[in-house]
């Protein structure tokens, strides 16, 4: 059965440890946007051993190209996008220390097996439900690549943000579990 | 001959693109209502009731849908006694939807194909838009609009079937095309399909497919009742809202159908993510 949990970033190995396929997650706290662009910059800083533009240590990086914030705003809509593009990048940063990565759809067994061995979840936020994420991002800051527009590197505040847990740190699916369940065949 | 100004059309395009990106039109809010009501899975109804909670928040508060605001999509018919004083047509829909993607506070999501580069300071911001231009009767121009996001366009897929593999083969292939998405079109989703034709007029017709009201049957009895078949078929891959699992995976398919050569069976399905956001005008 399903379990809710509220946690606090950044995500220690035994917060990932009690989180399984299902479960609902309200995280607040610090995450980081990334898109395709910063992914590939951030493996490259990794590769030549330079610094990052924030600890990955327990980190959550939540894959979004926000729209421009209104005046007044932190941040536009804010919903995930689709996950795929970053899976050539995630295996390195998850065993670099990072624990969560928010999206949508679906991860390539890579990534999968590096939560499992690294202890990290991937959670998955509803898409196209920018406005009503983009709401409970209290605060949004560029940390590195504004020339990115859209995909900079972004210090997100969050409060009880609302995920589900898609893939555990034990090999789990919720995307192929949920479909199997509701299935039919002929 | 009757005259319609190019400022006209700038302002009418610039205000539909702004007015889009916050309202989900009508049709598409009333099949989610019915996809919540009839979803068994607890975990898709949840989803689901997200997404109605974030259709009223961007009505009323004003913020885009989804922050993929999308490539501009357009179906213009120009009436043949319609004459466009002070400019091109496509000059003015361009104008509009750059003037719209910045006053609303849109994204701008063009890019170059290769080096991704934005395209908002070298072409303009979210340009080019994709217009398809028809000449038909009248002296009215007709305007159909849709903000079409990437998610659903990358699990887009066409393909010639041959002629022997018949309709048999075109279930089998969308049914290919919407299990292999699974979660990452952002389901509930519309499924346009574009049968017959040539190639590129099959996958012009299944994006033309997704511009009608969500639900409305192609006024073709026989094609109207194949398309009962496939959201029959579809739903049974058991995918639900977010990909999570559930009832409720296609809200509608629409089907255009047009005749093909001897040696051919174009198909083509173009996926519309459950932020349908579509609009229409005529000038």
């Amino acid at each position: 059965m399903s379990q809710v949990h509220y946690l606090t970033t950044p995500l220690s190995d035994e917060d990932v440890e009690n989180l399984k396929a299902g479960d609902i997650v309200y995280l607040s706290g610090i995450i980081f946007t990334a898109r395709d662009a910063a992914h590939k910059r951030l493996v490259d800083l990794i590769e030549n051993k330079e610094e990052l533009p924030f600890q990955l240590d327990g980190a959550v990086i939540y894959f979004v190209g926000p729209t421009p914030p209104k005046p007044g705003d932190p941040i536009g809509s804010a919903g995930p996008t689709t996950s795929y593009r970053m899976d050539s990048y995630s295996p390195t940063l998850i065993k670099h220390g990072l624990k969560g990565m928010i999206g949508k759809g679906k991860r390539n067994q890579e990534v999968k097996d590096a939560c499992k061995e690294y202890k990290a979840v991937y959670f998955g936020a509803t898409g196209g439900a920018g406005a009503l994420l983009g709401k409970l991002i209290k605060e949004a800051k560029v940390i590195a690549y504004e020339e990115l527009g859209p995909e900079a590197v972004r210090m997100l505040r969050v409060e009880d943000f609302p995920v589900t847990v898609i893939n555990d740190a034990y090999g789990n699916d919720l995307y192929e579990e949920g479909r199997k369940q509701y299935e039919v065949k002929d | 001959m009757r005259e319609v100004s190019y400022e006209d059309i700038v302002k009418a395009v610039k205000n539909m693109v702004i007015h889009t990106a916050t309202n989900l039109p009508e049709d598409a809010l009333k099949k989610l209502k019915e996809a919540h009501e009839k979803e068994k899975s607890p975990v898709a109804k949840k989803v689901l009731e997200q997404l109605l909670e974030n259709a009223d928040i961007a009505r009323e508060e004003k913020r885009p849908l989804c922050q993929d605001t999308g490539l501009a999509v357009y179906f213009v018919k120009v009436g043949q006694d319609v004459r466009i004083t002070g400019g091109l047509l496509k000059d003015a829909i361009n104008e509009g939807t750059e003037q719209g993607y910045i006053e609303g506070y849109l994204r701008a999501s063009t890019c170059d194909c290769f080096t991704r580069e934005n395209l908002k300071e070298k072409v303009g911001y979210n340009l080019p838009a994709v217009i398809h231009i028809d000449l038909v009767e009248g002296d009215k121009i007709d305007i159909e609009y849709a903000a079409k996001g990437g998610g659903s366009e990358n699990v887009s897929r066409a393909r010639v079937l041959a002629p022997a593999q018949g309709r048999q083969g075109v279930i089998d292939f969308v049914k290919d095309v919407i299990s292999e998405a699974g979660p990452n079109p952002c389901p509930p989703i519309i499924v346009g399909v574009g049968i017959g034709g040539t190639f590129e007029k099959a996958a012009i017709s299944s994006k033309h497919a997704l511009f009608r009201e969500a639900g409305e049957p192609n006024a073709d009895p026989g094609v109207a009742e194949f398309e009962k078949e496939l959201l029959y078929e579809l739903n049974k891959l058991g995918i639900g809202a977010m990909g999570m699992g559930g009832t409720e995976t296609v809200l509608a398919v629409h089907i255009e159908k047009n005749p093909c050569h001897i040696a051919s069976l174009p198909v083509s399905v173009n996926v519309q993510c459950h932020s349908s956001r579509h609009s229409h005008i005529t000038l």
